[in-house]
């Protein structure tokens, strides 16, 4: 078959196309946008008509996934790990509704907080749900775990999680491809009752899933993911986790591996290998790219029996990705870090691009909060939380996905004035609305300023779903139609604009302040892309 | 065979070009590839860096362990330090001596290439100049690229042929005047080493 250079979200994103999808829900978040983005620009999706625009936010995403297994056709969520969070409601009690139609849901996890705000394992998901998950290796394995996982989803009619980190998100290799598969029909759940989780309905498929659990580690023993691999040496067993077995591998030339590895791929656990390894080895070494979940449950609280090294006893640090050194140096082998970096080496943060329209609003917000004290303003998540750090230093808070008004609020409601939220077009609809209805509601005294730049621009420039619709929405939320202000974020403009916020500052309620200008990224590659067609027309 | 490349620049610098290049050519000539890439928020003029690896043979890890790296290839000179710690102690550092300044700390320049000159196996080179001279002011990257092929352990008319490749939807004169960034960063290079 064909082999193709994939990036490991790309290989998802291919190996769903190739296995009938007909759907993919999602909202953009590092690491994971590619999934969708793939779908969205590959020509065979398109002829195969699959389901593939954004998202509004990850809850609606996993729902309207669990409305196409529903209706019996293959479809898959992606999200970055926090966005898990978003969705949980609906991921955790699609556990207990159980799918119809094949159900992935790719959740992908930033280790060492690359990109996000914390570096939360969604294997923890998964265990927490009793949703069989899956940890690919590489991005083969990504690739074939995604047929597998569709095959799975529908035998024992349950989604099921993919779980992957940066590097195996954001790595290129050889994929290769298996043959395609047609889509599903649609086929209704032969029970009817099967998602309507009334309590007494509910009860007892909880009790079914429980029941299942066995059949899912049956297939945790045979699907050939989880691996034992003999080694002569039984002075130490080694557990490996997705990609800490490639570290591992790393570390020996030619992969001779003196030591018994478990490497770990599928949730729940192997019962028999994991006893078997135990039953072999004088010492356990786990290792695991995220957090020390298997390590601290074969632990137990109160550590017996033989040692287990890894994140909790300081072998391995216990935040942050792994790397072949840290895994080498567990191994025991002398780190070959080389030399140091010069002390001149100076850090380079990420910074708003020249040209950038949220530079010119965030001028005009410090010269209008410049009489009162510092720290009034809530951001939230976007490219224009690196306004909290220098030159501009404008924010002071970023949370979560709408945090912004809604800690405003609350910090208005505690007296604090002025209270200032920050917010993006795309996270507004995204988690922002709700928190404004409670501020209109409560006739809170607050300034909500929405950035209005009519992109997803952080994750590189995705469709927004608030796109021509802020100030309708704001309005419907009852908002007062005076109170609602757009501005152009323009240089020229700013003594205008600094003039309209400190107005609005003063206005005793919710006011909305929308600056309204495309982001420099996209508007620069529409240029381009319309000199480029215009240079094609000439040529022909 | 086995060749482990740190690409080093500030986003936006064109690295990834770099590095679709070389990977062009190790696919072609029936190598293994792995190519770990920085995306998300660094990629706002913050500091980038791809970790590539070319084998015979199938490699295990993304990335390339600290100390092992045949080659650090910059387009940025402050970048080029930043990855010392991967560099093998043979290992080549191959940089752009054209500083990008988005930092108020940026360090003198002198210093900067004071550090670069302390290093055992390098080649330094203003490749923004030759590419302007060159009447190609955005090949820099292919000139920085052409400067490493020495050191890349495949044949040159590999690189050349993916070049030709990557870039022929963009027009005749775009794929020339890359080659001959190419070339003109090799020639500096096979005089220089």
């Amino acid at each position: 078959m064909q082999k193709l250079l994939l990036l490991g979200c790309e290989a998802i994103a291919q190996a769903g196309i190739d296995a009938g999808l007909s759907g993919i829900y999602a909202y953009p978040g590092t690491p994971s946008t590619e999934i969708a983005e793939f779908i969205q620009h590959s020509k065979e999706a398109k002829e195969k008509n699959i389901r593939c625009n954004w998202s509004a936010n990850e809850k609606t995403a996993m729902e309207a996934a669990l409305g196409m297994s529903y209706a019996g056709k293959r479809a898959m969520v992606s999200m970055k790990h926090v966005g898990l969070n978003v969705a949980a409601d609906s991921f955790v009690n699609s556990a207990i509704t159980g799918a119809n139609g094949g159900l992935i849901v790719v959740s992908a996890d930033d280790p060492s907080m690359h990109s996000s705000q914390n570096e939360q394992d969604s294997r923890f998901y998964g265990k927490f749900s009793l949703i069989p998950t899956f940890e690919p290796s590489n991005q083969q394995e990504a690739y074939d775990m995604v047929r597998y996982g569709f095959e799975f989803s529908e035998k024992y009619k349950i989604p099921v999680l993919l779980r992957i980190t940066t590097r195996m998100a954001h790595s290129r290799t050889g994929v290769v491809r298996k043959p395609t598969l047609s889509q599903n029909n649609i086929k209704l759940p032969t029970n009817m009752r099967q998602f309507v989780l009334l309590p007494a309905i509910a009860r007892k498929q909880y009790k079914a899933l429980l029941k299942s659990q066995e059949l899912f580690e049956k297939e945790s023993e045979t699907a050939n993911f989880n691996k034992y691999i003999e080694g002569k040496d039984k002075s130490l067993g080694i557990i490996a986790c997705g990609i800490a077995y490639n570290y591992v591998l790393e570390n020996y030339a030619d992969r001779n591996v003196p030591y018994p590895i478990l490497k770990i791929s599928q949730y729940p656990l192997p019962r028999k290998m994991v006893e078997k390894i135990f039953g072999e080895c004088k010492e356990m070494l786990v290792l695991e790219e995220g957090a020390p979940m298997i390590e601290e449950s074969l632990k137990g609280f109160l550590p017996k029996g033989i040692k287990i090294k890894g994140r909790l006893d300081g072998t391995i640090p216990r935040d942050g990705e792994l790397n072949p050194n840290i895994v080498g140096v567990a191994l025991g082998f002398p780190d070959t870090k080389g030399a140091a970096i010069p002390a001149i080496v100076a850090n380079r943060p990420p910074s708003l691009c020249n040209g950038c329209p949220h530079t010119d609003s965030f001028l005009g917000l410090n010269e209008a909060l410049a009489e009162y004290a510092k720290g009034n303003v809530f951001s939230d998540i976007g490219c224009y939380t690196l306004s909290a750090l220098p030159p501009l230093e404008s924010v002071n808070s970023c949370v979560d996905m709408g945090a912004s008004i809604t800690m405003a609020k609350g910090a208005a409601d505690a007296g604090l004035f002025p209270a200032v939220a920050v917010i993006g077009d795309s996270t507004f609809t995204h988690s922002g609305m709700t928190g404004l209805l409670d501020a209109v509601n409560d006739k809170s005294n607050i300034t909500v300023i929405i950035l209005d730049n009519a992109t997803t621009a952080m994750t590189g420039g995705q469709t927004s779903s608030a796109f021509g619709k802020i100030e309708n929405i704001c309005k419907a939320l009852g908002v007062e139609e005076e109170h609602i202000r757009i501005i152009k974020p323009l240089h020229k403009n700013h003594a205008e604009n600094t003039a309209i916020m400190k107005e609005e500052l003063l206005y005793k309620g919710v006011s909305v302040i929308i600056p309204r200008r495309e982001c420099i990224q996209t508007l620069n590659k529409r240029m381009r892309d319309k000199f480029k067609n215009k240079e094609k027309e000439n040529s022909k | 065979m086995k060749i482990d490349i740190i690409l080093a620049g500030v986003g936006g610098q064109g690295i990834l070009s770099i590095a679709a290049t070389i990977g062009y050519a190790a696919i072609e000539s029936g190598l293994f590839l792995k190519q770990a890439e920085t995306h998300g928020m660094s990629q706002r003029g913050g500091d980038v860096q791809s970790n590539l690896r070319i084998a015979d043979k199938e490699i295990a890890s993304d990335l390339i362990p600290m100390g092992k790296a045949d080659m650090i290839i910059s387009v940025e000179p402050m970048e080029s330090l930043r990855y010392l710690p991967f560099l093998a102690p043979q290992g080549w550092l191959i940089t752009n001596t054209k500083p990008f300044v988005n930092i108020p700390n940026y360090p003198e320049e002198s210093k900067v290439l004071a550090e670069i000159n302390k290093q055992p196996h390098h080649i330094a080179l203003d490749a923004d100049k030759i590419a302007v001279d060159l009447g190609a002011p955005k090949s820099a990257n292919m000139v920085i690229l052409g400067a490493a092929s020495p050191f890349i352990d495949m044949p040159f008319e590999k690189l050349e042929d993916a070049i030709r490749n990557i870039f022929k939807n963009k027009g005749e004169e775009v794929v020339k005047t890359n080659l001959e960034a190419l070339n003109a960063g090799r020639i500096f290079a096979m005089k220089n080493k």
